[in-house]
């Protein structure tokens, strides 16, 4: 006899998409003046709406809006005032937070159950969380008075757009920034909803302005001359473009870039609780997640009961619908990542490992890819080196703390690790040799706007969060 | 190469005269590169002429080649695991040594920067704002982690904390400010674990080197601290450009050539202080201690 999930999904009236957006520039929602692109429905691939995209000329418009407001209003207004506009903001976003989570998932097709229970808190927590520093800066470590630094520029991804947008828009609302943001061009949806909600809140004009496009847009953001600062999510390669397009200028740059994150299990850890932990680490959001743990690095004395015990529970990952509420995994973003992610999965197999997935049986249309594990990998080989940005999970042995240890910072990489133990002294040991911003132990991809968090080597520079994150900032 | 005096001459010319009437001919120092702790010269065999204040020699400085760049990065690379490990206590103590033997020469430099042109006056004063320099810095070895770190109250069962870390192997382009400046910038680099490579200033390069020699007699394990004479042109562009050094500070960088170097560094996304000092007998401020820093957040489960 078998039992079999009945659907169970989420609403979608809640939501009302458009069937064009413009820009949002000084408070208006405004035309753009390129070439307009859709945004698609990546479990369907059915279009959701027309997008406007920025010109120069819109970029111009938009950064001389937000300079304006930050040189009359926001650079002037006390702090506490400052602070209550974000806790406005905060607020709406709870009281809205269902509709933005639908939102979330259709655009990006991520599970409801994660963008309504993880996106959208932490979204509304960040604004929260950095609320309250706005009236109190001259506390933080920075001086007596810190300065804005002034209109800030600022690129997002697509993996977590409002998540990102949070991260980026809410210390620099606090610290006295103003911003010009542009979400990516296959997400832009959740953050024109934000535009609305700025509106609702009373923000005042040009303090927050949306340009939406694809690369052209944020190269012109990020080149322009009336900007005082860059803060930019997403890969290495545009990361080392946006580097070098700033040398030489006066910008303040922050980057928070790609992963290859080692996740490690030593023989000791609680193997049940592990296991929750590596699919956590690697199928959450699709893998589509700068800090997953695309590196599993197991003790090998449990290598063979941990797999197991791992395949079992991958056999029972249900991939499909995002606003089916008893998804696990989602749709694949868009057509050019799941290309990206077959690709490097064949060179896997190429390479010499071996690739494993469950049965899956996965939707007609949409784009998308089954929890896919490769073991026999070698540290030379691509799936361990580069990032795959998928749900694709490399697995190595090794035998001593040393090799583990070794092994995990062989990478260019930073962001993050993962440590599995019983042991709390192994932890730190850990944790203090592993060259990564943000070392989980015996849990995996938690975040929280009091927790800093961003990479060593060319995962980036700069800290998101916590009272670490205002210096991003700040003129200091 | 030139008739000039050598640095050390002025005195001991005047103090000669034991051997019938002759004036003792002083015994001149050769200036070498300073990489892992040894004083090699450099591979490429070549040195150039540094001048004093008024235009006459006073020594042939090393000047070195790419090679010893890479040399120097690799010295500093394999020194930062021991380096960064130690505790930030015993770096503190390595440091205040680091004060002590500069104390101990006190004389030296104050004549090396006369030669390049400082009256007697400025010279002395120099070296007593370079000493308390170090040790201003040898002081924060132990307090960074306070005051750069955090404990974080996340919402969960966590105790979630944040550490300065030390980024790696720091690049230097020292300034020409050929005491105070060179501390300024290589005391704030090491102090919190980072080892370093050090271009000197190319006009005045001869206290990095004498500065060396303390280094290498206070402790400090060698390729801590690397330091090179030579083209800043010639050797700025491959330290920027190479892929195992993690930071560069572009002190000692005239203005048009910081975006080369910049877009240099950008290859592997060092980070980088760019120049901004010019009087550095001001305060510093923690600028230089942080600009050199990572920030590591762990998550440490709490339960039963």
């Amino acid at each position: 006899m078998e039992f079999e999930y009945a659907p169970a999904p989420e609403s979608r009236a809640v939501v009302d998409i458009r069937p064009s957006y413009g820009l949002f520039v000084d408070g208006e929602f405004t035309d753009g003046h390129g070439e307009p692109f859709k945004s698609v429905d990546p479990s369907t691939e059915e279009p959701l709406a027309e997008i406007a995209t920025a010109d120069a000329a819109d970029v111009d418009r938009a950064v001389a809006a937000a300079r304006a407001a930050y040189d009359k209003v926001w650079g002037p207004m006390p702090g506490r005032e400052r602070a209550k506009y974000l806790y406005r903001i905060a607020r709406i976003i709870q009281e809205r937070s269902r509709e933005l989570a639908v939102l979330e998932s259709i655009d990006n097709g991520k599970p409801i159950r994660e963008s309504r229970d993880v996106d959208l808190p932490l979204v509304a927590a960040h604004f929260f969380y950095y609320a309250g520093w706005a009236d109190k800066l001259a506390h933080a470590g920075f001086g007596a008075g810190p300065r804005p630094l002034g209109v800030a520029g600022q690129i997002i991804p697509w993996n977590f757009p409002l998540l990102m947008l949070a991260w980026k828009i809410a210390p620099a609302l606090a610290c006295g920034n103003t911003v010009v943001l542009k979400p990516a061009e296959t997400t832009p949806l959740t953050a024109l909803a934000f535009a609305a909600i700025c509106r609702q809140a009373e923000l005042p004009p040009g303090v927050v302005n949306i340009v939406t496009g694809a690369g052209e847009t944020g190269r012109l953001l990020v080149e322009h001359d009336g900007i005082d600062k860059i803060a930019f999510t997403g890969s290495t390669d545009v990361g080392k473009r946006i580097a070098r397009a700033a040398a030489g200028t006066d910008k303040k740059v922050t980057l928070e870039l790609g992963g290859k994150a080692a996740n490690v299990i030593f023989d000791d850890a609680p193997l049940d609780q592990a296991v929750e932990g590596i699919v956590n680490g690697i199928f959450f959001n699709q893998g589509h997640v700068c800090c997953a743990g695309s590196r599993l690095l197991v003790q090998e004395s449990v290598a063979d009961e941990l797999l197991d015990r791992l395949k079992r529970r991958m056999a029972t990952l249900r991939v499909g619908d995002p606003l089916d509420k008893n998804t696990d995994i989602g749709a694949i973003n868009s057509a050019a990542q799941l290309e990206k992610i077959r690709m490097l999965s064949e060179v896997g197999e190429q390479e010499g490992a071996g690739r494993w997935s469950p049965p899956c049986e996965l939707p007609q249309r949409g784009f998308w890819f089954a929890p896919t594990l490769f073991t026999d990998v070698a540290q030379s080989h691509r799936i361990a080196r580069e990032e795959i940005f998928g749900p694709v999970l490399s697995v190595l042995t090794f035998r001593t703390p040393a090799e583990a240890v070794e092994k995990a910072n062989n990478t260019p990489y930073g962001l993050s690790a993962g440590v599995w133990t019983d042991k709390g002294s192994r932890i730190l040991w850990m944790a203090e040799r592993l060259r990564a911003g943000v070392v989980w132990a015996n849990t995996f991809n938690k975040f929280d706007p009091a927790s800093p968090f961003g990479g060593y080597k060319e995962s980036g520079y700069g800290r998101e969060g916590g009272r670490h994150g205002l210096e991003a900032y700040l003129d200091v | 190469m030139s008739d000039g005096k050598a640095v050390s001459d002025g005195k001991a010319g005047s103090e000669g005269g034991a051997s019938g009437g002759m004036a003792r001919l002083s015994v001149r120092k050769t200036y070498k590169l300073f990489i892992g702790g040894a004083f090699p010269r450099s591979e490429s065999g070549r040195s150039y002429v540094v001048n004093d204040g008024k235009g006459g020699f006073l020594a042939n400085a090393s000047q070195a080649s790419r090679k010893d760049v890479r040399d120097a990065v690799t010295a500093a690379r394999k020194a930062f695991g021991g380096w960064s490990g130690r505790t930030p206590y015993n770096r503190g103590q390595i440091l205040y040594r680091v004060a002590e033997m500069l104390e101990g020469r006190r004389a030296q430099f104050v004549e090396e920067l006369r030669a390049t042109g400082l009256g007697k006056g400025a010279a002395g004063a120099e070296v007593d704002a370079a000493i308390d320099r170090w040790v201003w810095y040898a002081g924060w070895a132990d307090k960074l982690g306070a005051v750069g770190g955090a404990a974080n109250p996340v919402a969960g069962p966590f105790f979630n904390f944040s550490t300065p870390e030390p980024t790696g192997v720091v690049g230097i382009v020292a300034p020409d400010s050929a005491l105070l400046g060179l501390v300024s910038v290589v005391a704030p680099a090491i102090v919190s674990g980072n080892t370093v490579v050090v271009v000197a200033s190319e006009p005045a390069p001869l206290t990095s080197i004498t500065l060396a020699e303390v280094l290498a007699t206070s402790d400090l394990p060698g390729g801590v601290v690397n330091v090179l004479t030579g083209r800043r042109d010639e050797l700025a562009p491959w330290l920027a450009a190479h892929m195992d050094v993690n930071a560069i500070d572009l002190a000692g960088v005239a203005k048009d050539q910081v975006r080369a170097l910049e877009e240099a560094a950008a290859d592997n996304l060092k980070r980088v202080l760019r120049p901004g000092v010019t009087d550095w007998s001001a305060e510093p401020g923690t600028e230089r201690l942080t600009a050199f820093l990572e920030t590591k957040t762990v998550w440490h489960p709490v339960g039963l």
